[in-house]
């Protein structure tokens, strides 16, 4: 059931699609989720056959307004170099969907939801998520709204690592997949800096035992905290240094320790900021989900083997030489899976010194070479002779 | 057809290569085939659209690589010597390598990995054995500087040349056996040639090579 909201044309439609009991969320840990919420955004119109939709899936510490102004900040679309008219996912051509991932808190169901069984937020009894939930989850909105097949599945970071869930998973219900910044698994690196996030988290007295809500606190300086240390991963050396490099705040040093340089003012205000629109709990569930994703295990640990089912699908991969979180080491292993397993694989690592985040900025190479990629599969897809709808 | 619309814009359509035609003749239409080295994907995209076969490339540069996917070409950006290893056996019915082996770190392997990916491979490349370039280090004892090898020493990507000799020797040892040979020369059609005749080896300024595994 949709609960209909559409917005103003240039804000995109959506609502939130409530499944009913019989249909619950299955998931990994083998617990399930009843009456599961998905909150999602829609961009442009469905074509006649229904063969024009694209699914974007976001990052961490993102949510469904990929391509409309943030409610909660009034901050613009984080996805406004890639999704938009003329840029490569374009509203006037495609049907652009981006829903909250499952263990959010931007309207889709997760820990800070209400638990049906005691009327209160789940809190840690929300069960742990993982990125396969949340692509079973996007596949059961998919579904729901008519689309058998998507033309494409494009995200980057945790995005990333949905796309290749989903050509994993549901290798015959889209046609290409666009994975950027991303990892097939996530490495002890990877793994060591989520910990540091939850630490901060778990340490901040007001967290409560995840209980929080109860008492009407947030654990704003454990949350923090840990967007602040997560937020270096981002960036990278030269980036850092080219935005603040040694600058003060004011004309000397305090003798201290209040925010002397620029860039610890910068770091405080982002984690300042970021609790305004996130929580806690989701951001322990979601790293969980993140640390927890390993592709090939469980399937013989051989990369190309999970791919192979979906050779049939039109892969583009691009990483970021800057990008330290994800290095382009980790994109290459997923190609070679890709050539090992015959699929049709595009691979680009792009030269940018801004880091992991690089692929939220303004990259002309990340852009020509994505609309190429997008162009050509449309062509193939058989949408490019089609007017817009 | 002067060109090609792809991407919303139409790429001028450049004079076609000798070498290309004579690849274009030699790779059936509707098959598979990866080139290796593939630049900005002038061939891939001649062969895709003139034989209508399923191609990928192999770059191993970034802006190669954009301008492929720009044109909607299926490319991975990797190098010869490392990225071979990961195709599985017979992945491909042909893997052309144009004026590429010459300028790899491990042209033995490379080659052998060609045989190993594909039916058949398409590889050229420029002949040491040209009688200017022998009489060029004959009479000014220095390395040759040609139209067909433009730079000096210190600067060529070129780092493993060879002649027809040296690459019929080579195949021979590797178990190829060359199923076609052409001498390509620059603006000139591709000329039929037999790589075991002495003077070819004098005569030909780049070569051409359809090889297969023996047996």
């Amino acid at each position: 059931m949709d609960s209909g909201e559409t917005g103003r044309a240039d804000q995109g439609g959506g609502g939130v699609m409530v499944f009913p009991a019989d249909k619950p969320l299955q998931l990994d840990s083998g617990g399930r989720i009843d009456g599961l919420e998905v909150a999602y955004k829609t961009y442009g119109t469905l074509n006649a056959d229904r063969s024009n939709a694209i699914l974007i899936c976001h990052a961490l510490s993102l949510d469904q307004y990929a391509a409309s102004s943030h409610p909660v900040t009034g901050r613009r679309a984080w996805w406004r170099t890639m999704v938009g008219p003329g840029l490569p996912m374009d509203p006037e051509r495609h049907f652009i969907i981006c829903s909250n991932v499952v263990g959010g808190c931007m309207g889709t169901t997760g820990p800070s939801s209400i638990n049906p069984a005691t009327g209160a937020a789940w809190g840690l009894a929300f069960p742990v998520i993982t990125i396969a939930d949340m692509v079973r989850a996007q596949a059961m909105l998919v579904e729901t709204l008519g689309i058998e097949r998507l033309f494409a599945v494009v995200g980057g970071s945790m995005g990333g690592m949905q796309v290749l869930q989903w050509a994993a998973d549901y290798p015959q219900r889209l046609f290409a997949a666009v994975c950027i910044a991303a990892a097939a698994r996530h490495s002890a690196q990877n793994i060591a800096f989520h910990e540091v996030g939850r630490q901060a988290i778990m340490a901040d007295p007001d967290w409560r035992g995840g209980d929080y809500a109860a008492v009407g606190v947030r654990p704003e300086k454990g949350l923090a905290v840990a967007r602040m240390a997560a937020h270096i991963t981002y960036l990278s050396e030269p980036a850092l240094h080219r935005k603040f490099g040694r600058e003060l705040q004011s004309d000397g040093l305090s003798w201290g320790f209040d925010a002397d340089f620029q860039v610890e003012s910068y770091l405080r205000h982002q984690g300042a900021s970021f609790v305004d629109r996130f929580d806690a709990n989701s951001y322990l569930y979601i790293t969980r989900a993140m640390d927890y994703f390993d592709l090939a295990a469980g399937r013989g640990g051989v990369l190309a083997d999970v791919f192979r089912p979906a050779r049939d699908v039109r892969f583009c991969v691009f990483s970021f030489t800057s990008d330290w979180l994800y290095p382009t080491v980790e994109s290459r292993s997923i190609v070679r899976a890709l050539n090992a397993a015959g699929a049709r694989a595009s691979f680009v690592e792009i030269d940018s010194d801004k880091g992991h985040d690089a692929f939220l900025l303004d990259e002309p190479v990340l852009l020509s070479a994505l609309g190429g990629f997008m162009a050509s599969a449309a062509q193939a897809a058989g949408l490019a002779d089609q007017a817009a709808p | 057809m002067s060109g090609a619309a792809i991407a919303g814009r139409t790429i001028a359509r450049e004079p076609i290569r000798e070498d290309f035609k004579e690849i274009l003749r030699l790779v059936k239409p509707g098959s598979r085939v990866l080139d290796i080295g593939c630049g900005e994907g002038a061939l891939l995209e001649l062969l895709q659209n003139e034989n209508a076969v399923h191609g990928r490339g192999l770059e191993i540069s970034a802006e190669g690589v954009s301008a492929c996917l720009a044109r909607g070409l299926a490319v991975v950006q990797g190098d010869a010597d490392r990225d071979l290893d990961y195709f599985p056996a017979l992945a491909f019915d042909y893997v052309i390598l144009s004026q590429t082996l010459q300028a790899v770190l491990r042209p033995r392997h490379v080659l052998g990995e060609l045989l190993r990916i594909a039916d058949q491979a398409v590889v050229s490349l420029p002949n040491f054995g040209h009688w200017r370039l022998r009489l060029e280090l004959l009479t000014k004892g220095r390395m040759p500087v040609t139209g067909v090898l433009p730079e000096p020493w210190w600067a060529t990507p070129n780092i493993h040349l060879c002649t027809v000799r040296d690459f019929t020797a080579i195949c021979d040892d590797l178990g190829l056996k060359i199923d076609a040979c052409a001498a390509l020369a620059a603006g000139k059609p591709a000329r039929p040639m037999d790589p075991a005749r002495e003077i070819e080896n004098w005569r030909a300024e780049a070569a051409l090579f359809l090889l297969s595994r023996r047996g």
